[in-house]
């Protein structure tokens, strides 16, 4: 029965956030702050397509805190990120993360050679996961969207294959990690480089969907045991 | 006595003697040394809490992404590698088992519990001028902290210094146990300021030069020091040795809350302030400036640098002024007069004045954020230009901003900006 307000006041929230991904960059103040952080990842957290750095804008606040807060400890590695972000608080970080979580993502997916072999495959792995590897699809964590699973399961659409492939490899050398138990270590390990490639050049390759906010979460049951979502 | 003995009794005595100054830090220490009672009362703990932030320990103590005080922290040095060590109340890996005595040795003696001497990356030349009082409370607030398992990690440095002779060498040299003598002639605020300058917030152990073994000339101290590692110069503490009422109200600001009207802290300094400085109390900050606006004025390096003549840079000029004009401008100013409290003004700026230009450098070209601090909890960030600006182009700029508005520092190279 008092849970009645909870719902009501969870909806208004979710009313909220919808509103303001309607229009990006609806805190100039904000935006001022953190042009240290516009010079890579772009205006509003929207990076410019044609380079390595990716986009942030519209990813979940959960995800985008807990990298923050990777990089501010050491855990995840970048000479400049660790030193941008090594003096600033739990509550700031909680902020910029929530910042760039409001902001309306914008991509033009590069256009490809049709589809060959290598997309092929990267279809299938994406859609469909490969059981006899023990890898469940993309999708089945990342969402039916491919855009996340708020509040801390990123979204991969709107990513530059490039930025995809050296995090997946990444994960698959341990140079980047998870929470424990590390679900995304243990399918970037299953898989060899050339299927990694396959997976991350088709999903660099889908445009963004109509309704391109991460959907809600957190999620109910997951095909492997993620640390992120406990 | 015959010649040849003569010779021996003369080598024997320059032995003897040899062996006496070796020994000398550890002769002073007394043979025994009083266990006071430990006082665990809350007000006893936060007291502790309250030094050892003054004291900076969790700086070192507490590895990137650890758990806190559990150590392991890699704290680099000209001569190799140290590891910080564990200062949870762990009994095995930790201090769990120690004594008020034996964290006493440990502070003012230099000295582990096992009798092992400590390696100086330990600033306990600086930390021997605490007073019993305060190491005491300091080992109360430890104490109270969550014990953590984490075994201590072997020092890699390098031969000879690797040595425990080198060690003992280098505390004949430049460590001698010691008190904190008050000065008379100089009033209360003055006397708190230099006990925490020189105990325990050990400013000098960045911020003075060090000679080839890593020792303090203490004619040069607070004149500015470079940090092992690279990257860094830690800047002389008062450059001109006069300072103003209004430059030390400045000074107060930028050590609680990261920035000032003339600047902002960077690099390391932004991390004493983010874990040390800020939690101190405004009579504490005063206290600290009034001793350094004391500090001797640093001796005038002579420069390495060649004059800097406009003529012969006009073209490296204009491509900075435009670049300054794209890029800088819209948050410094046109002339370099930034926003206070919020932009750093570039005109009169210290840090962009500096003979050396590494602490610029490496602000334009890895961006940053002052610290989050009470007084400044949400800063704006300095963009990094590493991916934007390649050594020539961002040479250019940064000899435009160290020669316009009234600066006149020496050009900075693309070779420069390279080594950074």
């Amino acid at each position: 029965m008092h849970r009645t307000p909870l719902l009501v006041l969870l909806a208004l929230c979710a009313a909220a956030a919808t509103a303001s991904t309607e229009q990006s960059d609806n805190d100039p103040e904000m935006a001022e702050r953190l042009v240290a952080c516009a010079s890579c990842h772009g205006e509003a957290g929207r990076s410019n397509s044609e380079t390595y750095f990716p986009s942030i804008a519209g990813k979940p606040a959960g995800y985008l805190y807990a990298q923050l807060e990777h990089y501010r400890s050491g855990r995840r590695r970048h000479q400049i990120m660790e030193g941008l972000l090594a003096n600033l608080s739990d509550e700031y970080l909680r902020e910029i993360a929530d910042y760039y979580a409001r902001q309306e993502p914008k991509w033009t997916p590069p256009s490809l050679p049709e589809a060959d072999a290598r997309l092929e495959r990267g279809r299938a792995l994406v859609e469909d996961g490969d059981p006899a590897l023990g890898v469940p699809s993309c999708r089945s964590c990342h969402g039916d969207r491919l855009t996340g699973i708020a509040p801390t399961i990123p979204g991969l659409v709107g990513l530059r294959a490039e930025y995809l492939s050296a995090q997946l490899g990444a994960w698959r050398t341990g140079a980047r990690r998870a929470a424990s138990p590390d679900c995304m270590a243990e399918i970037a390990q299953r898989l060899s480089p050339a299927d990694l490639g396959a997976a991350t050049a088709y999903i660099a390759s889908l445009p963004l969907p109509e309704d391109h906010s991460p959907a809600e979460g957190p999620p109910t049951s997951l095909p492997l045991d993620c640390g992120v979502v406990q | 006595m015959s010649r040849p003995l003569r010779i021996l009794a003369a080598a024997a005595a320059l032995v003897a003697a040899f062996a006496l100054w070796l020994a000398w830090p550890d002769l002073l220490e007394p043979a025994e040394i009083e266990t006071t009672p430990l006082d665990l009362s809350p007000e006893r703990i936060a007291e502790g809490e309250y030094l050892a932030r003054a004291g900076n320990c969790v700086g070192c103590h507490t590895a990137p992404g650890g758990a806190l005080f559990a150590g392991g922290r890699s704290i680099r040095t000209p001569f190799g590698d140290v590891y910080s060590t564990n200062l949870t109340p762990d009994p095995e890996t930790g201090i769990g088992n120690w004594t008020t005595a034996d964290f006493w040795r440990a502070l003012h003696h230099g000295r582990s519990k096992d009798g092992r001497r400590l390696y100086p990356a330990f600033p306990y030349p600086s930390y021997t001028y605490v007073t019993r009082e305060d190491a005491d409370a300091i080992f109360a607030y430890l104490m109270s902290l969550p014990p953590v398992a984490s075994p201590r990690v072997e020092p890699a440095l390098r031969f000879p210094y690797d040595s425990r002779f080198a060690l003992q060498v280098w505390r004949a040299l430049y460590f001698r146990p010691a008190a904190f003598e008050p000065d008379a002639e100089k009033d209360e605020t003055w006397n708190r300021g230099a006990y925490l300058v020189e105990g325990l917030g050990h400013c000098k152990a960045c911020h003075s030069p060090r000679g080839r073994l890593g020792g303090i000339d203490p004619d040069a101290a607070y004149s500015g020091g470079k940090l092992p590692g690279g990257g860094w110069e830690a800047p002389p503490l008062n450059p001109s040795g006069t300072m103003t009422d209004a430059e030390a109200a400045e000074l107060a600001r930028l050590l609680s809350t990261g920035i000032s009207k003339h600047t902002a802290v960077s690099g390391p300094m932004a991390e004493v302030v983010f874990t040390s400085l800020q939690h101190l109390s405004e009579d504490d900050i005063d206290a600290i400036v009034a001793y350094v606006r004391t500090l001797p004025a640093a001796p005038s390096a002579p420069s390495s640098r060649r004059p800097f003549s406009p003529e012969r840079y006009r073209d490296v000029l204009a491509a900075g002024a435009t670049i300054y004009r794209e890029r800088c401008a819209d948050c410094h100013g046109r002339n370099g007069e930034g926003s206070p409290y919020v932009y750093p003004p570039l005109a009169g700026n210290r840090l962009v004045t500096a003979p050396e230009p590494t602490n610029l450098i490496r602000n334009v070209m890895l961006g940053g954020f002052p610290p989050s601090t009470q007084g400044n909890p949400r800063p704006h960030g300095m963009p990094p230009f590493a991916h934007q600006l390649g050594a020539a182009d961002a040479a250019a700029v940064l000899t435009y901003i160290r020669t316009s508005w009234g600066n006149a520092a020496p050009p900075v190279t693309a070779a420069d900006v390279e080594r950074r």
